[in-house]
């Protein structure tokens, strides 16, 4: 017997006389380097590494793009982006971009960076960078959990959602409310774009990957500070599967933190961007 | 170019950084070295270098690393509170082997202290001060003209080694003023093809980390690390020395106290009494050799310090217990006279060789 499996492979390979003759729909970006990845099954900062990627590799700026990796579990980013890359003490990602794109304005820099990194021990060098205006992207990865130490809370754990260091769950009367932190940040008049955004549907990838591609095109403009929040996830340390994990999200993460632009540039202010007026995501 | 200018220290330092080639310095205000940050704000832009105040000293040192890893010359300076919150940052900046120049104009504490001056920050600067194995090299001024000079010295070194590089100043030198000369300089030419430039298709990609997961890279990333600082105790120690060929007995002090013990050698040489002085001016690498050899020359060494006796430790590692170590020191911004220093080793004398 065979399984349906294999009957379509037969299928297939019977209707192709040679490879040639397969129609290429989708590759990984040539600016991934070609490694496997040490992140768990299903972990969402593997799928948007290569979402950035995707974007440098269409902008066709990868000679000119500095990226900062954290202290998290992408701490390894420089692994696998094949780009000029530095990896930031923990929260620091946003001074060392800084100290990048300063002395070289007309690069491309970004970082990437967890909500432990980014919301907790590095906020003050997130929200004075932003408050400048630095012009860089900041990627903010929202997994609600210390993912590398293995599941602490984190400054945007859910009330009520258990954690190694919060068992009950968080007591929002002793740790506070979660960090909103794209509210928090589009309210600085260096923020340009701040947008949300999650990467658990097909859709929700398409639109995150928009998101990073404005956000690379608007560095051109010299204009502010690019923050892009994705809503990522922790299967891991969460205790789900990545299909439960995804179903989380929608039910119980995006009450907290809706997705969709909290700051968008005026028209006005991305009219000389060629051909690329900002599409909404 | 040459001529004569009569300046404060940390100005000195400032303006040594702009004729240096210093492409950027980042900094956050604190006595008594503010001037630098100020002078620079003032200067820099008209050289077209990067000049900017930091939301603190964490930051400071962070941009710091993210300039040094993208290629430039890059800058901060501090006093002993700030550099405490440096610490973590030098120690990734030790790991990623970037090159850059670190001031921090010594106060005396611990805690917030004062803002008087004090050289108990030596254990700080030369065991380590962050986490993990690394050393800086650790150039200790005791003029206006070294303050200026150890710029140029500074950013050298750590361009040769791709090390951090320490100016430990005082209080008292980085304010007081002398006169001081900018002498001609040529920055070498250095190769920095490992900088995070933007990779083009000719080369691989370069990263700048100070991570190394696996035990075996992270001993062999050590190792290589070692035989770096064991280059540089081979080839840069510096000191200076006074009066020493007669020598009875020794001062050894740096910075600061050198130029108070300068004034009690010749107090005490009046009286008859053959002192000379030792002056290390690189506190890492340590001048253990030359120490070792005085020590079979004199009788009595005093190591003057403005702190409660820690670079005595390291005379004593030199001397070996051959002739007895001995120290004077006061703290929290109090200054020895010179006349106090003699009076201190005449009565140490007295009490080792007297009878
Ligand atoms: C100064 C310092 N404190 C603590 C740590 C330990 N640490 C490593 S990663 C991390 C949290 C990472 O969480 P997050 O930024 O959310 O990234 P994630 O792993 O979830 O992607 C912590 C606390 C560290 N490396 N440095
Ligand atoms: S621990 Fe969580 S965040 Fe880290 S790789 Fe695993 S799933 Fe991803
Ligand atoms: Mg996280």
């Amino acid at each position: 017997m065979q399984t349906e499996e294999q009957v379509l492979t037969d299928k297939i390979t019977a209707s192709c006389q040679t490879e040639d003759e397969y129609e290429l729909v989708y590759h990984k970006p040539a600016t991934l380097v070609d490694v496997s990845m040490h992140y768990c099954p299903g972990c969402a900062h593997s799928l948007v590494h290569k979402l950035i990627m995707e974007a440098v590799e269409e902008m066709g700026i990868q000679e000119r793009t500095i990226g900062v990796a954290p202290v998290g579990c992408s701490v390894f980013a420089y692994d696998y982006m094949d780009i000029d890359m530095q990896e930031a003490a923990h929260g620091r990602a946003c001074a060392v971009a800084t100290g990048i794109k300063r002395l070289m304005p007309d690069k491309y820099v970004f970082t990437y960076q967890g909500d432990g990194d980014l919301a907790a021990i590095g906020i003050a060098e997130t929200l004075h960078a932003i408050n400048r205006g630095e012009n860089i992207l900041i990627v903010f990865m929202n997994n609600a959990v210390y993912g590398m130490t293995s599941g602490q809370m984190a400054p945007t754990t859910l009330p009520g959602m258990h954690t190694t260091t919060s068992p009950d769950g968080r007591d929002v009367s002793f740790y506070g409310a979660p960090i909103k932190v794209s509210e928090l940040m589009a309210n600085l008049p260096g923020a340009f774009y701040v947008t949300r955004q999650a990467v658990n549907s097909a859709n929700a990838v398409r639109r995150t990957k928009k998101a990073l591609l404005n956000a690379f095109k608007y560095q051109q403009l010299h204009k502010g500070t690019c923050l892009v929040e994705i809503i990522g996830n922790c299967p891991s340390n969460w205790k789900m599967t990545p299909v439960e994990a995804s179903k989380f999200i929608d039910e119980e993460m995006i009450k907290t933190f809706p997705l969709g632009d909290i700051k968008v540039p005026a028209a006005g202010d991305i009219k000389t961007l060629q051909s690329n007026t900002h599409e909404q995501s | 170019m040459t001529a004569f200018k009569l300046m404060k220290g940390n100005e000195a330092m400032a303006e040594a950084a702009i004729l240096a080639g210093c492409d950027a310095y980042f900094g956050y205000p604190i006595t008594p070295q503010s001037e630098v940050l100020e002078y620079l704000a003032r200067e820099m832009p008209k050289h077209n270098r990067i000049v900017m105040q930091a939301e603190s000293e964490v930051a400071s040192i962070n941009m710091v690393y993210g300039a040094a890893g993208a290629g430039f010359r890059a800058m901060t300076s501090s006093s002993s509170p700030g550099i405490s919150l440096m610490q973590e940052g030098i120690s990734y900046i030790a790991g990623a082997e970037l090159p850059c120049l670190l001031v921090n104009v010594n106060r005396a504490g611990p805690g917030l202290g004062t803002i008087q001056p004090g050289q108990g920050d030596y254990f700080q600067s030369t065991k380590g001060g962050g986490h993990g194995d690394y050393r800086m090299i650790v150039l200790a001024p005791a003029s206006v003209q070294e303050m200026a000079d150890f710029v140029f010295l500074g950013f050298d070194l750590a361009d040769k080694y791709r090390n951090p590089v320490l100016i430990l100043s005082d209080g008292a030198i980085g304010q007081m003023m002398e006169k001081v000369q900018f002498k001609p300089y040529t920055r070498p030419v250095i190769d920095k093809s490992w900088a995070t430039t933007g990779k083009p298709g000719t080369r691989n990609r370069n990263y700048i980390t100070s991570l190394f997961i696996q035990p075996e890279k992270m001993e062999e990333h050590n190792l290589k690390l070692e035989a770096k600082f064991r280059a540089i105790r081979e080839n840069e120690v510096r000191f200076e020395e006074i009066n020493t060929s007669d020598a009875d007995y020794l001062f050894v002090a740096y910075g600061l106290s050198a130029r108070i013990c300068q004034k009690a050698m010749d107090i005490a040489r009046h009286k008859g009494i053959k002192i000379g002085l030792l002056r290390p001016v690189t506190l890492y690498p340590y001048p253990y050799h030359r120490l070792e050899e005085l020590a079979s020359q004199v009788k009595l060494i005093l190591s003057v310090e403005l702190n409660s006796g820690q670079m005595v430790e390291d005379v004593r590692l030199a001397v070996n217990g051959k002739v007895p170590v001995e120290f004077y020191g006061r703290m929290g911004g109090m200054m020895p006279t010179p006349e106090e220093i003699v009076h201190h080793a005449e009565t140490l004398i007295q009490y080792h060789h007297a009878n």
